[in-house]
This record gives C-alpha cells, structure tokens and sequence, in this order.
C-alpha cells in the first residue's frame, strides 16, 4: 500500500462534478480530503489517495483525463 | 544558539520541532519557522547589526541557525539609487538592489546559505536539488565550501554555459530528459526516498527564510526605513513574501517604524500565474505550462503563489507581466542607464515596473526598490541577438577616422 499527497486543481467545467467521489468508487483508492478552496469558476483540493501504487497512477490518469491538473503537495520543485 | 522556537503551520497553526519537514501531517499546509521575537527584540539592536560583518549573516539572530554557518560571502550588496533608469521610468526615488553581486551571481545564495548550514546541522551528508541554473550553482558552491556531496538534477536541454557554472565546483550533476512535470514528480520521489538535504523540500521552511534578509538590507540600507514600493520578480513567490515578512519583522522589534510598503509581483508574459489569479481578483492559481525566455521564473504551480496574492493583497500592491520583448529591453535599458547587466528576471523586473508606472500603481515621488536578482552573465543567449557586434577597422588613425569621423571628438 502507499499513500500519495496531491494537490488536484479543477477548471470551471468540473467544479460541479463528483469528481473525487467518482475517483473512490471507479478505482482502488480511498481519499481523503484535508484542505480544499473551491469557488465558482475555479478550485484546489488538497487531499492524500491512499491505495496501491497502481490503482493510484490509474485513478490518478483518469481524473487527469477528465480535464483536473494532478500536482504533488508544495507545488513545483524544480526553480530557477 | 538560535531564536528559531519551532516549525509552524501557516494553514492550521499547529507547531512541529525543528526538523527537515516541510508540509503539516494533519493539513498538508507548508511549514514556516517560528521565532521568539521578544528575546530577539532584547538582544538585537540597530547598533549591534551595524557593527557586524557587511554579509547577510549580520542578521542571523533573525534567521533559523545554531552554529557555524556556511558563508561564501553572501549579502550586504549594493542599494544604489538610479537616477537614469529614474527619469526613463519616470520616478524620482528609484533604487535597485543588486543582488547579481552575491558569490554565484544571483540572490539565491541567500538561501542556499541558510539552507546548506541547516543541512550541516541535521547531519547530512549531501544536500540537493533541481534547477535550470541559479539554484544549480548556488547549491554546488555551498556544497564544496561545506565540504557536502551535492546531488543536482538539471533538464537535459539545459544550455552549456548553465551546466558549466554549477559543474565547476564538481557536484554530482544528473540531466533529466524528461518534460517539467515528470521532472517534478521525479524529484518528489528522490526526496521521500534519499537521506539528503533537498533544499526546496525538506529544508524549505529554513531555506525560504534565507530571502528576509534582502528585506532587512534595504531597510537598514535606506537608513533604517521601508520603501513605499517593493518591485520582486516572482517564481515560486517565496522571495515576495519573505521580503514582506523580513520587513514586517524589523517593524514589530521596533528597528523601523510601521510598515507601509506595497509588495508588487512582477513575472514573465509566459508564466505568470500570479499575476493571473491578481488579474482575475482570486488566490487560487490555474496552474500554467511555461513558455518564455526568463527560465529562472518559469514555475507554472508556485508553491508560495497563494501566498504571495495574500500579500499583494495585505499590503496594498499590485502584479503586471513583462512579454519576452520587453525582457529584452528592460535587460538593455537597465544595463544602457545604470551599468548594471542582470539576467532575465532583472528584464522582467524593470518592465514590469514601467507598467506599474504606467497603470498608476507607483507614483513619480514615491520612493521605489526594485530588486535585481541574478547577474546578465547567465543569460547572455536571451540579449545575443539584439546587441550590435562592433565594427572592424584596421590599426591605424585613418581607418578609425574613417569610420567615426568627427563623431569622437
Ligand atoms: C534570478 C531569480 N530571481 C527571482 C527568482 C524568484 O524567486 P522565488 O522562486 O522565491 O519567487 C528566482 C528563482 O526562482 C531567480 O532565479
Ligand atoms: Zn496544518
């Protein structure tokens, strides 16, 4: 098992979708919601995914694929 | 000894020991250092800094270290008041901070400072990182001075000149081949799986604090005052928001009077996330993918850009983007008016600020900072091609005379 802590950012078109309930249901990943930031045309949801290592990246291709951008907590480390 | 008291979360406050962590394990929030700044207001005073070392560490009872730091030599730069560029800009109180004078030429020896001491300190042996450039050196200076194995990713398209000013003090240098994310991710997972010091993950928190002391050298520069304006170039937004916080901190110990600077966020066309989200009136950044000459600020998902909007916003400040264009010639305007050659941040920094201008953010008599952070020497590629190459004469007075005629005397 493995845990992965990632930053989920949605576009407007997905704001009102259950997205990260879909994600739990479709594949075998528990979620766990820990900050979130969510207005009407834009959101973040901060949150660890709790599974094994290949039911994540699937779970995680899949939500990429519906439009959210997947990032690791902290942001970019790669700098100037 | 340090005045550091702990790490603490800026999401849900709560506090952690001083160890190479970053994020909140409840709240996944970052971690900053926490001080006791009633013992620091006692034992540190504006005579006392004055009479320390010319080096970022005059101030070091402000910063996150025990014992001996590592010190290449960093800080103390020049604030000079520019004139020229001024009257360009049309201001009157125009002053640059040049950072390109630090010992690998950019401000983030700042924080590799403090972050190679930190790595010392927890017993590491090697301290690491990813970058496109500055980071790369600063970090395998530090390391060679610490006597630390350095371990530095950098993306295999880097240019030569860049590879060379981190390989000349002989790390370990790995070139990814691989596009910005699959970077990132990668070293996500070396950090959790490696015992080293990476400095913008595990050693972030001390790291970022590295950044302060631009602030309290301005302060203490301008004879121990704040601007009214602070122009930053902004990647991950960790430099804005620890300027703030350096100054905010020399008001609350009574070294300065209130603060009332305005914090302007400046970035490239190309990657301007934060200026995004300020446009668009939020803090929530859309994450964007970077297209644009100014390398050393192409963070598409700053870690600290949800701060830097808090700040923006708190202290009254203002954001604005610069296109690859005008980086060019705000590199050529600074370098033409002040003899000061900066790389392409300091172009993103001086044509951000005109617009600033030109938007009424900043007025003519306003006493303005703008910080030049990385030397023009590293980005020579960015100006190759917009600078004339000189002529050819033959050695003798004719030939020159036949070219400049009268125009010399
Ligand atoms: C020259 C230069 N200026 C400014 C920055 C921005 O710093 P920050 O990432 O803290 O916003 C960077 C680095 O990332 C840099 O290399
Ligand atoms: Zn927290």
């Amino acid at each position: 098992m493995a845990k992965r802590r990632v930053t989920f950012t949605f576009p407007p078109e997905l704001i009102t979708e259950p997205v990260i309930h879909n994600l739990g249901q479709q594949f075998k990943v528990v979620t766990n919601i820990r900050r979130a930031d969510v207005t009407e045309d834009r959101g973040w949801v901060v949150l660890e995914l709790d599974g094994d290592d290949r039911d994540i990246d699937e779970g995680i291709a899949w939500v990429t694929s519906k439009g959210v951008r997947v990032d690791p907590v902290g942001g970019d480390v790669v700098e100037g | 000894m340090s005045y550091a008291t702990a790490l603490r979360c800026r999401e849900c406050g709560r506090e952690y020991p001083q160890e190479p962590i970053n994020v909140c394990e409840v709240c996944f929030g970052p971690l900053e250092v926490a001080y006791d700044y009633e013992s620091i207001a006692r034992d540190l005073s504006r005579d006392k800094i004055a009479a320390a070392p010319a080096s970022m560490w005059r101030y070091k009872e402000l910063l996150p270290v025990s014992g001996e730091v590592i010190d290449i030599g960093t800080g103390f730069t020049p604030l000079t008041k520019a004139d020229n560029l001024g009257r360009e800009l049309g201001l009157r109180q125009l002053y640059l901070k040049n950072d390109c004078l630090n010992p690998t030429y950019s401000f983030k020896d700042r924080v590799v400072s403090v972050a190679a001491t930190k790595a010392k300190e927890f017993g590491f042996s090697a301290i690491a990182c990813t970058s496109t450039g500055n980071l790369a050196g600063s970090v395998a200076a530090h390391a060679a001075r610490a006597g630390l194995k350095a371990y530095i990713f950098i993306p295999a398209d880097l240019e030569q000149g860049k590879i060379l000013g981190a390989a000349i003090y002989n790390p370990t240098l790995i070139a990814v081949n691989g596009n910005y994310d699959e970077v990132n991710r990668l070293c996500n997972e070396l950090a959790d799986k490696y015992p080293w010091g990476f400095v913008n993950i595990n050693i972030r928190p001390y790291y970022a604090e590295g950044s302060k002391t631009l602030g309290y050298e301005v302060a203490e520069q301008l004879g121990w005052r704040a601007p009214d304006h602070a122009v930053v170039p902004v990647a991950s937004g960790a430099l804005l928001v620890k300027i703030w916080k350096g100054l905010n901190e020399l008001s609350m110990l009574g070294l300065i009077g209130p603060v009332s600077t305005r914090m302007h966020a400046t970035q490239a066309a190309g990657c301007a996330p934060v200026v995004e989200a300020f446009r668009a009136g939020t803090h929530i950044i859309r994450p964007v993918k970077p297209n644009t000459i100014a390398k050393s600020l192409a963070i598409g998902n700053p870690a600290d850009g949800y701060y830097a909007l808090k700040t923006i916003g708190e202290s009254g400040g203002a954001a604005s983007a610069a296109t690859d264009a005008e980086i060019v010639a705000g590199i050529k305007l600074l370098a033409e008016s002040e003899g000061i050659f900066a790389e392409t941040a300091g172009g993103v920094v001086v044509s951000g600020l005109r617009h600033l201008v030109a938007e009424g953010a900043i007025k003519r008599d306003e006493l303005v900072v703008a910080f030049i952070t990385g030397c023009g020497l590293k980005t020579l590629e960015a100006v190759a091609d917009s600078v004339v190459s000189p002529p050819i004469i033959q050695p003798t007075l004719a030939s020159f005379e036949q070219m400049y005629g009268e125009r010399a005397l």
